[in-house]
């Protein structure tokens, strides 16, 4: 009854069980492809507009890479793209400060972020739940331009006078506060927080509606456990969004009063040079830190849980076996979510932060650990002895894994307060998060990109592409990273310009210019796989079949081209979790089957 | 898995309302990371002592009083008194109006005290009041606004089954900033 309801909210008259198919909705170009209110085509907006930030993002880097790894070199054609930030074919300090920041601010909030849960929470949920579209697609429609606009926003930032903002992504004041500290911190900052602040109300609209779909409008028999891991996932990732934006929100707000209205909520006893002493005291840029991090962790499993939820279905369909621990990866994923909330001081022991908190923020940060072994175990233990079928989708979700255990692992090292103090802000933490949460979310995006393209398009993408894309991204992804390790145990700090005048670093070029020329191979791969992906959307190879996967899960009951509404006549019953692979001699037995009389009984 | 059970029903809560819900904890959230900062800040020896102004006390008699009526108008339209609710309502929205009045007075009170809350002047202690206190009134002029919407709506409307759900959620949300206030009138006095 709700589903209906929410879907003709505006129709008056509502008969529970109509006939929904799409000749209902005729509707024009403007409702259908841009203001659309169906939950498929906005996971589609998300993510083109996604992998326009992640192609932009990714170039950023590529841009700051050649800096790092031919600091002597000129290119002319450096200039011709970026005029006066490049003076001569070279890149400067504050260019690359510039480039720097948006790099991250867009890969985590705008592609790992939007691009990753706002594609796959509005793909998934209703098609997976047996719901006709979210509790209130309107709101979702507001999320994804709510996201345009912050898109907008920050893309004009880079073309100011001053450069966008170039004090990190983190935005700590006062480089943040105070417009007179830096080039970036002038106009630059101003359009930066306004773009965070409109996806700030992107991502709440979102979670809000996620939230509530998930828990109100599952079909009949969908109970809360016969849910597939990837709506957990993305149930857990609304939660952490939902609670910890808001007050990333108010760490906004006092910064925009310390910018424009004098307060001193950050500031206190500052010198600029060639302005003089500022009038500010009494505040504190700890506060901010506090602030931010209470985001800024539970952000990075806002990015990494639907990936962990992606890579559960996507194992478990592509081994043909049930996921192994159904009820320990959902214990796992809300330790993980809880957890989250408790250990964002590990981003500030060097802070002069009191030993003995750090001490606390140790050992919860050390009790991550567990539900992420948990985890591990559990997807290993699903492929242990699987029929396996190496689909495109399957591969990425393997090197998912391999990523989360490589990048997991250091992160029991940065975890320890007296470790960090060596290793905080070197490369070594560049290497942790962009293996663990960078990069192994991107290949849980690209799993699951792979994995639903068929039902997106209902066209296939090609494979060839598709194994060459995986093959040098997995490996480039460990040459890349694996190197800047010993970078940062050597203490190498990152951030930094021009390595090449630092007696204790130089050493380190030759290992800079490879990781550059690694880089730019992974980034060209990537074009490849776009070109696949669009080529794919008109002139891939057509699906023919409801259940290309063979899978249990309720989307691949839909047609292969469903209409707004999802499920022509009825939206179906579920009699059953969603794992039974191979029980009883079946390979695959879907959710909308009932229970025979002689089936066994154990999952 | 011996039968086929089926899920119990979780349609007792209208999802819309439910969304109303789970905003309201996202905002408690920002409003526990503001009041948080307060008290981190709150022990530094720069901290400004003062009392609140007067107008606070009446601006949080008349929230109340709002919240009250607010009740009112919802039962009355569930009870089908279309006119009884479009008075109260508008009686609702009157007294919303009057807090953000009173608010507005604090704050001039303050200033003639010589107390800055923005500029170089400003103390954290007033501005944290400022910003926190001036946020709240941002979430009750979205109310009141709210409150005109369905003032206007009400204009020549038949009752239908479903028409109160929009009127429940924004009590909802009426009742939820009157709380908010209460908890931040009682903290700036005592907690904070």
């Amino acid at each position: 009854m709700s589903n209906e309801a929410v879907l003709h909210a505006h129709s008056g008259a509502h008969d529970g069980h109509e006939d929904h198919s799409h000749e209902h909705h005729h509707q024009s170009f403007i409702s259908t492809y841009v203001f659309s209110q169906d939950h498929k085509m906005i996971a589609k907006q998300f993510l083109i507009t996604g992998m326009v930030w992640a192609v932009l993002g990714g170039f950023m880097s590529v841009l700051f890479r050649m800096q790092l790894g031919y600091p002597d070199a000129n290119f002319p054609w450096l200039e011709t793209i970026l005029g006066k930030w490049a003076k001569g074919g070279h890149i400067t300090p504050e260019a690359y400060y510039a480039l720097v920041t948006t790099h991250g601010t867009v890969l985590v909030f705008f592609v790992l972020t939007a691009g990753l849960s706002g594609t796959f929470a509005n793909f998934l949920i209703p098609l997976q739940i047996g719901a006709r579209d979210m509790a209130s697609p309107f709101m979702n429609m507001l999320s994804y331009w709510f996201f345009f606009a912050a898109s907008i926003v920050m893309l004009s930032s880079i073309f100011v006078e001053t450069g966008p903002f170039s004090g990190g992504w983190t935005a700590y004041p006062p480089l943040s506060a105070l417009g007179d500290a830096s080039p970036g911190s002038k106009s630059g900052m101003d359009l930066w927080i306004v773009s965070m602040a409109l996806f700030v109300v992107s991502s709440l609209l979102g979670g809000l509606n996620y939230i509530a779909t998930i828990l109100n409008m599952r079909t009949k028999g969908m109970s809360m456990t016969r849910l597939p891991l990837t709506i957990w996932a993305l149930f857990f990732t609304a939660v952490l969004g939902v609670l910890s934006f808001p007050v990333l929100f108010s760490g906004f707000i006092l910064l925009i009063f310390d910018r424009n209205f004098g307060t001193s909520f950050y500031l206190s006893d500052i010198f600029i040079n060639g302005v003089g002493a500022m009038p500010n005291e009494g505040g504190s840029a700890i506060l901010y830190q506090h602030l931010f991090w209470f985001l800024g962790h539970p952000e990075v499993y806002i990015i990494l849980l639907p990936a962990m939820g992606m890579v559960s279905e996507i194992l478990s369909i592509n081994s043909r076996k049930p996921i192994f621990g159904y009820m320990a990866m959902i214990g796992s994923l809300f330790a993980i979510a809880i957890l989250a909330f408790l250990v964002w001081a590990h981003h500030m022991f060097v802070t002069g932060l009191n030993p003995l908190l750090g001490s606390v923020f140790v050992l919860l940060t050390l009790l991550i650990a567990v539900p992420s072994a948990i985890k591990v175990f559990n997807w290993l233990t699903t492929l242990w002895k699987g029929n396996i079928r190496f689909t495109p989708g399957m591969l990425f979700a393997i090197g998912f894994v391999s990523l989360f255990i490589s990048g997991g692992l250091t992160g029991i090292w940065l975890g320890n307060s007296a470790l960090d103090i060596h290793l905080h802000d070197t490369y070594f933490v560049v290497a942790h998060f962009h293996i663990v949460m960078g990069v192994a979310s991107m290949f849980g995006m690209f799993a699951g990109i792979y994995h639903w393209f068929p039902k997106m398009y209902g066209k296939y993408l090609n494979n060839t592409l598709a194994y060459i894309h995986f093959w040098v991204t997995m490996a480039g992804a460990y040459m890349i990273f694996w190197p800047m390790h010993y970078q940062g145990l050597a203490g190498m700090p990152r951030r930094y310009y021009d390595f090449s005048i630092w007696e204790s670093f130089k050493q380190f070029q030759g290992l800079n210019q490879f990781i550059t020329i690694v880089a730019l191979i992974v980034f060209a791969v990537q074009i490849l796989f776009l070109f696949n992906f669009f080529y794919s959307i008109f002139k891939g190879k057509k699906v023919t079949t409801q259940n290309p996967w063979e899978a249990n899960t309720l989307e691949w009951t839909a047609p292969i081209n469903p209409g707004h509404g999802n499920w022509p006549g009825e939206i179906p019953e579920v009699y059953r979790w969603a794992y039974d692979y191979g029980k009883d001699g079946v390979d695959f037995i879907p959710q909308t089957t009932p229970v025979g009389a002689d089936e066994s009984v154990e999952h | 898995m011996t039968t086929t059970v089926p899920a119990k029903e979780s349609k007792s809560i209208h999802p819309h309302k439910f969304v109303m819900w789970v905003a309201i904890g996202a905002m408690v959230m920002m409003f526990a990371g503001l009041t948080s900062a307060y008290i981190v800040k709150k022990n530094q020896s720069t901290w400004l002592q003062f009392d609140l102004p007067i107008e606070f006390y009446y601006s949080t008699a008349v929230i109340v009083l709002s919240s009250i009526t607010m009740f009112l108008s919802t039962r009355a339209i569930k009870q089908g008194k279309l006119s009884q609710y479009k008075t109260l309502i508008a009686v609702t929205a009157i007294l919303g109006v009057t807090f953000l009045l009173m608010q507005y007075l604090g704050f001039k009170d303050l200033q003639s005290k010589n107390i800055a809350m923005v500029g170089a002047r400003s103390n954290s202690a007033a501005s944290f009041l400022f910003v926190i206190t001036f946020l709240h009134m941002l979430h009750v002029l979205g109310g009141v606004i709210a409150l005109i919407v369905s003032w206007v709506r009400a204009k020549g409307k038949t009752l239908t089954e479903n028409s109160s759900l929009p009127v429940e959620i924004l009590g909802t949300y009426w009742h939820f900033v009157d709380v908010l206030w209460i908890y931040l009138f009682l903290f700036y006095n005592w907690i904070g």
